[in-house]
């Protein structure tokens, strides 16, 4: 289903809680909606659901405008933060449910149930009670009922958040691989950048009630189009005054500048071809990271955090070593933008 | 120390309710058993058991039906201001401190003949004190909170996500209240019909002054019981006591039953 929403609004009393968020979403998508706790994901999904009214703004799905539907009549499944299974019935009969409802006949009932229950993984748990199953099972089971009905648009809100770590990984590849198998349009709700960037095809940012950011994983990352943004995916550091740094000498409008720990190279001299462009700095930190160091250096007044591979000459505190900043991500009030290192642009086309 | 407590506490459980009960049943029989069927077999005690019967089953559907109601508005009704919902809950509770015997009276001043409203039903045909539907008034009364503080704890503990649930799931209220909300508060309402039963049973205060205490027309069990006693007509009053003593004790083992299946469930 193509699902297009415009302009949409919502308070909760005095608290503006989503602010004119346009979004659309082509036919058979993932998308997941990223952003810290309290920004307003929830409410966007349930306002889609019909369990919330929007203040203004219109949500269409399929060309029709069903704001005014009942969530009965959405065509949706939602997958809820805290599963709300129904605990007094089976795995069985959650599932069965929403066919129920559809008025199905029982031998109909039974082979889709029996088919969802295959597909989740949950054979042999059908006669369980919810408060007999894991956490992970429980998912599965919210999973299986609500693709139960056929829904047009899967609605999940934060379908990991209480599943420790390490089945959670199991979980998000098994998501992706059955959300690509049935083919359903679907929306995720995440405040994990990690599950974001693996699981979606695009990625909704979403801060403060509005839409920060909208694209691919990938874009978000080369192309972040607030600071917030470029602050929130990936690891940084804030530099204040960048023009002190080599290569970034002409940035004269940047108050500030974002430096991911990959933007950065370090290492003594024999290791850079462009040694002129590099900037002398001490390691202050030295923190190992199981596949590699991390290391703090301080250049100037500023300390800047990078990676280094474990295949090379391993470095000391206190050592001094030349950093290569390749770009940097610079804002100030008004605008932002991605700044390659000067110098090494000009050393390049010299060499050419 | 552990064993004198226990000792101590069927003490003062044979003082309060073993030994009046023996007495009770000593009484009622004290003529043989032929004196305490003679007691009952009365005209005047046969319709005072009818009437309670029917005051209890009326009064304990219409609490079914409302308790339950005002429970799910008090929890639910977030459209409601907080301070109204806070008002309402207060008042539910207003039975437990205003004397029955207070609030019988305060039916009759707002709904006897008197008054605009009672006279108005009068004139329609509708005696309302004095009468069978004021009994029922006077029993609700002090037997709501009974229904509603039973279900309001299940209710604030489910939330409302199971039933948002299923109405993603396409189920509409009717469904969604049978086959998710009822299965979950199903035992408190089981509670609160048995409290509200055992209470409308035994009131007698608020029946009193409504019910005017008129022979074979509004007297209660306990009202008859009342009367028996001030005519000096012991062996019959321990007779119908003793009937209504056994009705609660049952009801009470009832609850306990009831109670050991819903651990077992
Ligand atoms: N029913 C509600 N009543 C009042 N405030 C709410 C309600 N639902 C959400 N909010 C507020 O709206 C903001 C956004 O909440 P939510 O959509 O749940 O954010 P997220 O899912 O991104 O964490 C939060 O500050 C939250 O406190
Ligand atoms: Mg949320």
């Amino acid at each position: 289903m193509h699902i297009e929403v415009r302009n949409l609004d919502k308070h909760f009393g005095q608290f503006h809680a989503v602010k004119d968020v346009s979004f659309s979403i082509e036919k058979g998508h993932l998308i997941g909606l990223l952003g810290p706790s309290g920004g307003g994901k929830t409410s966007i999904l349930r306002m889609l659901a019909g369990l919330e009214t929007p203040d203004s703004g219109d949500i269409v799905f399929h060309g029709q405008r069903v704001n005014n539907l009942p969530p009965q009549e959405r065509e949706i499944g939602f997958v809820f933060q805290n599963y709300a299974l129904f605990k007094h019935m089976t795995v069985f009969e959650n599932i069965a449910f929403g066919l129920k409802v559809k008025k199905l006949k029982k031998p109909a009932i039974r082979e889709r149930v029996q088919e969802l229950v295959e597909l989740t993984g949950l054979s042999g748990f059908e006669n369980r009670y919810p408060h007999q199953l894991s956490g992970g099972q429980r998912q599965r089971v919210a999973f299986a009922r609500a693709l139960a009905p056929e829904p047009q648009l899967l609605l999940l809100d934060e379908p990991f958040a209480a599943i420790d770590a390490k089945i959670r990984q199991e979980l998000r590849t098994w998501l992706r691989e059955l959300i690509e198998r049935v083919g359903i349009t679907s929306i995720f709700v995440t405040h994990d950048q990690d599950e974001a960037i693996e699981v979606a095809d695009e990625i909704m940012i979403i801060n403060g009630g509005r839409v920060e950011q909208k694209g691919t994983p990938w874009d978000i990352y080369k192309q972040p189009s607030t600071p917030f943004v470029a602050s929130f995916i990936g690891e940084s550091t804030i530099i204040e005054d960048v023009n002190r740094l080599k290569g970034f000498e002409n940035s004269s409008q940047a108050s500030r500048a974002l430096i991911r720990p990959e933007y950065i190279e370090i290492g003594h001299a024999g290791e850079f071809r462009l040694l002129s462009a590099t900037e002398k700095g001490t390691v202050r930190h030295l923190h190992f990271r199981g596949s590699q160091w991390m290391v703090e250096v301080e250049v100037g007044a500023s300390r800047l955090i990078t990676y280094r591979s474990l295949e090379k000459e391993t470095l000391e505190v206190g050592q001094e070593v030349h950093v290569l900043v390749h770009r940097a991500y610079l804002f100030n009030e008004e605008e932002s933008w991605i700044a390659e290192n000067a110098l090494k642009a000009d050393n390049v086309s010299m060499f050419i | 120390m552990k064993r004198l407590w226990i000792t101590l506490t069927w003490l003062v459980f044979s003082i309060l309710i073993l030994i009046p009960l023996v007495v009770l049943a000593t009484g009622a029989f004290g003529e043989g058993t032929s004196g305490f069927i003679k007691a009952l077999a009365r005209p005047e005690a046969l319709h005072a058991l009818k009437m309670t019967g029917l005051i209890v089953l009326v009064v304990t559907l219409l609490n079914g039906l409302f308790g339950i109601m005002m429970g799910i508005y008090l929890v639910r009704a977030t459209w409601l201001s907080r301070r109204l919902r806070q008002l309402f809950n207060s008042i539910v509770d207003l039975p437990y401190a205003v004397s029955p015997v207070i609030g019988g009276l305060m039916i009759v001043l707002l709904l006897g003949p008197d008054t605009i409203v009672g006279a108005f039903f009068e004139q329609i045909g509708f005696k309302v004190v004095y009468a069978f539907p004021g009994m029922v008034i006077a029993t609700l009364f002090v037997t709501f909170p009974l229904m509603v503080r039973e279900v309001m704890p299940v209710l604030q503990e489910l939330g409302t996500d199971q039933e948002q649930a299923a109405s993603t799931l396409g189920a509409y209220s009717w469904r969604t209240f049978w086959q998710v909300t009822w299965p979950s508060i199903r035992w408190a309402v089981i509670y609160g019909t048995i409290l509200t039963v055992a209470r409308s049973l035994g009131e007698f205060g608020a029946v009193l002054v409504v019910s005017g205490n008129i022979i074979n027309k509004t007297q209660t069990a306990t009202t008859l019981v009342y009367q028996d006693m001030e005519n000096f007509n012991v062996t019959a009053a321990n007779g119908v006591a003793l009937v209504l003593a056994v009705f609660s004790i049952g009801l009470l083992l009832l609850m306990e039953r009831a109670k050991k299946r819903k651990e077992v469930h």
